[in-house]
């Protein structure tokens, strides 16, 4: 029992941090139909800005995560306006080929701003671990879990009540039909682009302090994301929310009653497996439904 | 005809000018020319942290020897080629070492894997190569051409144990690294337990970029070991420490020499104070008791390393180092010949070097003993050496 408790814990921090990553893949994929696979660069990007900003700076941790945020949301701006827009003849494949190709760039850029070592980073607050029924629980879980939920509401509801994100919404569906009602559906997708680089820096802010921080801990953590997103039904908000809780609970469940040889197996075969039996994903309509 | 011939003619010149530059290239006679040593080394790339102290101190060690008159009165030249610590580039500098620049030993690469993709051409051109890799399967079993300076994870392993052993404690928990570092070091754990009268209750493995192991650490504290070993390199092993601390485990955590460095310290915070760990004497040289062998060694070694480069020595550094040392050791009145080169490392005992003291035979090539390795224990985010 306390064992499962702490498997459940243990499981629902990183689905969290799954989650996150999965809504910023979501985010981007309805409004352009592209997976980004330089996302995971963002949430690098992230948690070596949390580096140098908190740690080294030694900036009120508010600050530094809000500038962290804005930064990296800025990366997400102009490489939509410089990579992504610029291209004359944009196929699916040709677009994705450069976000591969943006992810191996940042990875590098990194490596030279940062170095090859891993940093660590203090937790936003310094209490001892929580223990509820002999597991421990730690105060970084509790601040990632309502970051996470605050930030999942906020977009939410930014979609369901504001002007700007019902017009995003829009041109998500249909950008022509958008365009023809005066929605200027250019600007729109340049939004999605910056919120879904602002939800992968939230994700690498939160992690930072749990973790080791290097310039290459984003592509793992970008493929798990994806797997997430895809289990919860890409395009899909709360199924990305989701479909990162489970694959986090599944694989620490996985880890504690099978074997941690496991572990990166679990998310790849439940990957394979929600491909083939329900393409769509768990939340997913027979067409992708859109948030 | 006609037209042949001129062809021909007009060849010749051509052809003249092509024997000319292959003869350029051959490889010149040896007499009162330098003796040409190889080094391999992963200077650039994710291991750069290995290959790069390595170059330095083999350039060093080079130097110093030259400017005390070289070798039987021959200069010492070393051709360094870089890795970037990938197998086929490691394999085709090899080859450039062997064929093309005819060096009489080679000294490198850097990592296991490296090692053993070079492993059969040095053997195949009969040239002494000397590693600097620790996995044990360079040396073991013996080949005749290749050598290494690097402590192997048994002597690690044994020293831990040894250390768990005189603690009085018989239960361990294993959490290692899932690749060839923590597959090497898990496989001699669970071997050589027996031998201390040690039982693993639980192994469990976690993969370098992840960022939690509560899961794991959960599993392992089901199964109460009396100490935990964790074998990785970083910045895994710091995740552990802290996880360890958060979990409130109180038994002993042990961890390998992949993590002997600042930076482990650095990384875990305050979640390292505890931590015991096996190491090269490099790390605590200061710290070592005036009668040790290696004391004076070291201290000249680091002295050395660090006027020169200006940047602070590594344990890694000084496998390179050893490796020319003994080298130099062995060149002397062989005239460049690899084979007599090859039978005199052989020959080498209680030469005392960085990494300990180092005693070849021909059915020994890395030479080294338990003593290679001191258990030191963090405290107050310094390096405590443990005396028993």
């Amino acid at each position: 029992m306390q064992e499962l408790l702490q498997y459940l814990f243990s499981g629902i921090t990183n689905g969290a941090i799954y989650a996150v990553i999965a809504v910023g893949f979501a985010l981007l994929f309805n409004a352009t139909e592209l997976i980004n696979f330089a996302h995971g660069e963002f949430v690098m990007l992230g948690a070596l800005g949390m580096v140098t900003l908190y740690n080294g700076l030694g900036l009120p941790l508010a600050a530094a995560f809000l500038l962290t945020t804005l930064g990296v949301s800025a990366v997400g701006f102009l490489f939509e306006r410089f990579a992504i827009r610029t291209v004359k003849r944009p196929d699916a494949i040709v677009l994705v080929i450069i976000t591969v190709g943006a992810s191996i760039f940042l990875r590098g850029v990194a490596m030279l701003g940062w170095g090859k070592d891993a940093h660590s980073v203090a937790p936003f607050s310094d209490h001892p671990p929580l223990s509820i029924a002999g597991a421990n629980l730690l105060p970084q879980s509790l601040w990632i879990l309502t970051i996470v939920l605050g930030a999942v509401l906020g977009l939410h509801l930014f979609f369901t009540r504001s002007l700007t994100g019902k017009a995003m919404l829009a041109s998500a569906i249909s950008r022509r039909a958008a365009w023809l009602v005066g929605i200027p559906t250019g600007r729109m997708v340049q939004l999605a682009f910056v919120l879904s680089a602002a939800m992968g820096a939230v994700a690498g802010v939160i992690i930072a302090p749990i973790t080791m921080c290097s310039y290459d801990m984003g592509t793992l953590l970008g493929l798990k994301g994806f797997c997430a997103a895809m289990l919860g039904g890409l395009g899909s908000l709360w199924g990305g929310v989701l479909g990162g809780f489970l694959l986090g609970v599944l694989e620490a469940l996985g880890v504690g009653f099978l074997s941690s040889s496991l572990k990166d197996a679990i998310a790849f075969v439940l990957l394979l497996l929600i491909l083939y039996i329900r393409p769509a994903g768990l939340l997913g309509a027979r067409k992708v439904q859109r948030f | 005809m006609s037209a042949t011939t001129s062809i021909r003619k007009r060849l010749l010149p051509v052809m003249a000018l092509v024997v000319v530059g292959l003869m350029a290239f051959c490889p010149a006679p040896q007499a009162a020319e330098n003796l040409k040593i190889g080094g391999v080394f992963s200077v650039t790339g994710p291991t750069s942290f290995l290959g790069d102290p390595e170059k330095k101190s083999m350039e060093m060690v080079v130097d110093a020897i030259n400017s005390a008159g070289g070798i039987d009165g021959r200069m010492l030249e070393a051709v360094i080629y870089d890795t970037e610590g990938d197998p086929q580039r490691a394999v085709n500098a090899v080859s450039k070492l062997i064929n093309r620049d005819g060096v009489i030993a080679i000294i490198g690469p850097s990592l296991t894997p490296t090692t053993l993709a070079v492993k059969n051409l040095a053997l195949n051109a009969k040239v002494p190569l000397i590693s600097c890799a620790a996995g044990i399967q360079i040396t073991e079993p013996v080949t005749p051409w290749v050598f290494k300076t690097a402590q192997s994870d048994v002597l690690a392993v044994a020293t831990v144990y040894g250390h768990i052993q005189r603690s009085g404690l018989k239960k361990i928990g294993l959490l290692s690294v899932a690749n060839a570092f923590g597959e090497s070091g898990k496989q001699q754990l669970e071997q050589q337990a027996p031998a201390f009268g040690l039982e693993v209750v639980a192994a469990e493995k976690f993969g370098a970029k992840d960022s939690d192991m509560t899961a794991q650490l959960t599993k392992i504290r089901k199964a109460a070991p009396d100490a935990v070993i964790c074998w990785g390199t970083n910045p895994g092993p710091a995740v552990v420490a802290k996880n360890f601390g958060q979990l409130g485990l109180e038994m002993p955590l042990y961890q390998s020499h992949g993590v002997a460095s600042p930076k482990f310290i650095e990384l875990a915070g305050s979640a390292a104070e505890g931590i015991l760990l096996p190491t090269g004497k490099i790390l605590v040289a200061g710290l070592l008791p005036a009668d040790d062998l290696q004391k004076p060694v070291l201290e000249a070694y680091i002295q050395q390393f660090e006027s020169r480069y200006q940047m602070p020595v590594s344990g890694f550094g000084g496998y390179a180092y050893d490796a020319m040392q003994l080298l130099a050791k062995a060149l002397a009145g062989t005239d460049g010949d690899p084979e007599k080169v090859r039978a005199n490392l052989e020959q080498i005992t209680g030469h005392v070097g960085v990494s300990g003291v180092f005693n070849f035979s021909p059915s020994e090539h890395n030479g080294l003993g338990a003593d290679a390795f001191v258990m030191v224990r963090i405290k107050d985010g310094k390096w405590e050496l443990i005396q028993d």
